[in-house]
């Protein structure tokens, strides 16, 4: 037997390296030549900040009980609200409460979305007959109306000291009950496709196991599409999160989601406007920051798109 | 083609089932109905019996459930089981409330799409043009913003235009709360201002979500037309541009926008539920947000059934339209 372990393997494996390391080059390239993109990147990583370290700056209380109905002003940038509450910091927590439940959200339903997807478009079977089945069950029972039902359920009485806080269940609900499934049809979509191709058929014959296969030869053939799947599920999870707090459903005080501000003081447009505008701003700015990321990196991953858009 | 169709139903059936059952989980993890009925005042334990019999709630889950079952297959729906409000029959409830929706996403969806298609259409015939750029960040702008906020603005607007209005010595015309009811009185022109003045609000706000939706979809099919070969072969022979774009191009490109506003049709009764809440109107969504406040059994139980339904046979709608259109997609 010749043996081929040692110089020919490792020369190879160092090929291999530099075409992906080339690869991610190009997606990188591209997707900072997206002027939009990058201005969207640039405006999340601000949310982040402003979200995060903002609380360590701005140390005003959460609590009500200040003066009422200031206007926006030095002592209060974001003014007060009708009970006392100041703006800035609840605009600062519902910020982090909207972004903490998007990304989990968006990181349980894309791992769920994945793996069951890529699950029932390899075995196919029984098993995909099952996963289908589920989806379509899922996708014929409205989110909103799902969400807001286990809502009532879990959280909405009167809060007591067990559940003070909501905002994790929050997120799993709507992870669990509307956000995986389109991840799950297009990953069940390619991989069918995919595992039909001849460098599995290549690898299989080779005697690689099923879990290689999957997760060495498939699976990095769709992380593009996961990719940007997953930044289309944060900006729809933060819109989902608020339009359920504005049906009363959602995130209660203590949490103040960016939804639960707007609702608080919907009826406030007219003589106290700040309190509407601020954190609708910070809403759009999240959801608009994400998309435009997004649509960027769907561009920097095609390769059939040869002109980068501005 | 029959026997596709006919094969569709027959799918629908056990999803439907099992839709059932699942939304029945749903509704009795909702929890006790009775539960705030009982801290209103102190209850005697007598009063608690014949009130959880009058509901049926001292019978398990599972026979509640074969219960509403066999009435649902025969037409009745159950009623409403709040106590001291009286009883509404959930059918008939769900009735009237679908048709002020219909009334509602009918003239929003119709609008939106035909908007949808010409601005997307356009700004791919003019690609990366300011047209192009200005209709891109108009439907990014509108996909980032919560329906509700959208409404609420509408709303705000609607009011300093009434009072505007008003000033000028016109009255209020616009109404936020809910459709005209009367019959028709007046002439045309009095009906139209009327319904007009109801609908223009609740109609724009679900115009602006389904409308980045369709020109986002045309937009990029209609580049996929532009650059396929038949354009290319048509441009070839000579055929003027317009007829290219319009005859060639257009034609094939409208074909998957027409199946898209099935497919998200959930997010248009989400979007219904939201609307609804904001305008005052008492549609699908009013009832269901009401049902789950109260903790309605039926009721929910109803509305589900009925909405999975409408969503099922859109779906099924959409691939036949689908598969008309394209005439190379077989259905089997």
């Amino acid at each position: 037997m010749v043996d081929i372990s040692s110089p020919p393997t490792a020369a190879g494996a160092g090929f291999a390296d530099s075409q992906a390391r080339a690869e991610w080059r190009t997606v990188l390239r591209r997707f900072l030549r997206h002027r939009a993109a990058v201005a969207g990147f640039a405006m999340f990583v601000l949310l982040l900040l402003f979200a995060f370290v903002g609380p360590f700056v701005w140390t005003a209380s959460l609590d009500a009980g200040g003066t009422a109905k200031v206007a926006p002003s030095p002592g209060h940038p974001f003014g007060t609200d009708r009970i006392g509450h100041d703006m800035l910091a609840s605009v600062i927590s519902g910020t982090r409460l909207s972004l903490q439940i998007a990304l989990v959200v968006a990181l349980v339903a894309t791992v769920l979305g994945v793996v069951l997807g890529a699950v029932s478009g390899y075995l196919r079977g029984w098993v995909d007959g099952v996963i289908s089945r589920v989806i379509d069950l899922m996708l014929c029972i409205p989110a909103l109306v799902v969400t807001a039902v286990l809502a009532r359920h879990s959280f909405t009485l009167a809060p007591s000291a067990q559940n003070a806080s909501n905002w994790l269940t929050v997120a799993l609900i709507l992870a669990l009950f509307t956000s995986w499934f389109p991840i799950a049809r297009t990953m069940r979509g390619m991989v069918l496709s995919l595992r039909e191709k001849e460098f599995v058929e290549a690898a299989r014959a080779l005697g690689a196991s099923t879990s290689r296969i999957v997760f060495r030869h498939i699976l990095p053939n769709t992380v593009d599409v996961i990719i940007v799947n997953a930044t289309v599920t944060v900006a729809q999870a933060v819109l989902l999160e608020s339009a359920l707090s504005f049906i009363g459903l959602g995130v209660h005080r203590p949490d103040a989601s960016l939804g639960l501000l707007i609702n608080e003081n919907k009826n406030e447009l007219a003589t106290l406007p700040w309190l509407f505008w601020f954190p609708f701003v910070f809403i759009v700015l999240i959801s608009l920051s994400v998309n435009f990321m997004g649509d960027g990196l769907r561009d920097a991953f095609d390769p059939r798109q040869k002109r980068v858009r501005a | 083609m029959l026997r596709y169709i006919v094969r569709r139903v027959l799918v629908a059936i056990p999803l439907l089932i099992v839709a059932s059952i699942l939304t029945f989980a749903l509704t009795t993890a909702m929890g006790d109905p009775l539960a705030e009925w009982k801290t209103l005042r102190a209850r005697t334990p007598a009063e608690v019996t014949s009130e959880y019999h009058r509901i049926g709630w001292d019978r398990s889950p599972p026979e509640r459930y074969l219960d509403w079952a066999g009435g649902f297959v025969k037409g009745d729906w159950g009623a409403t089981i709040s106590p001291g409000s009286g009883t509404l029959d959930v059918r008939g409830e769900i009735g009237r409330a679908l048709g002020v929706t219909l009334q509602l996403v009918i003239v929003a969806e119709v609008l939106a799409l035909l908007i949808g298609m010409a601005v997307g259409a356009l700004g791919a015939v003019r690609q990366y043009s300011w047209f192009d750029y200005g209709a891109t960040g108009a439907a990014f702008v509108m996909f980032s913003m919560p329906l509700f906020c959208v409404a609420v603005i509408l709303k705000f607007g609607g009011i300093q235009l009434n009072n505007w209005l008003e000033s000028l010595g016109l009255g209020r015309w616009i109404i936020t709360a809910g459709p005209p009811q009367g019959g028709f009185s007046g002439g045309f022109g009095q009906l139209l201002y009327e319904y007009s003045g109801a609908f223009i609000l609740p109609v724009l706000s679900l115009i602006a979500i389904q409308f980045a939706l369709f020109s986002r979809y045309q937009r990029a099919s209609m580049l996929d037309a532009l650059n396929a070969d038949y354009v290319r072969t048509a441009r070839a022979k000579g055929l003027s541009s317009g007829r290219v774009v319009i005859r060639h191009a257009l034609r094939n490109g409208l074909i998957p926008v027409v199946t898209v506003f099935a497919l998200d049709l959930s997010l248009l009764i989400g979007g219904a539920v939201i609307t609804e809440t904001v305008f005052g109107w008492r549609g699908m969504g009013a009832l269901i947000v009401d049902a789950i406040t109260k903790r309605e059994p039926w009721m929910v139980q109803g509305w589900m059934m009925v909405t999975a339904i409408v969503i099922i046979a859109f779906n099924l709608i959409a691939d036949l339209v689908y598969a008309y259109l394209d005439p190379r997609i077989r259905l089997g």
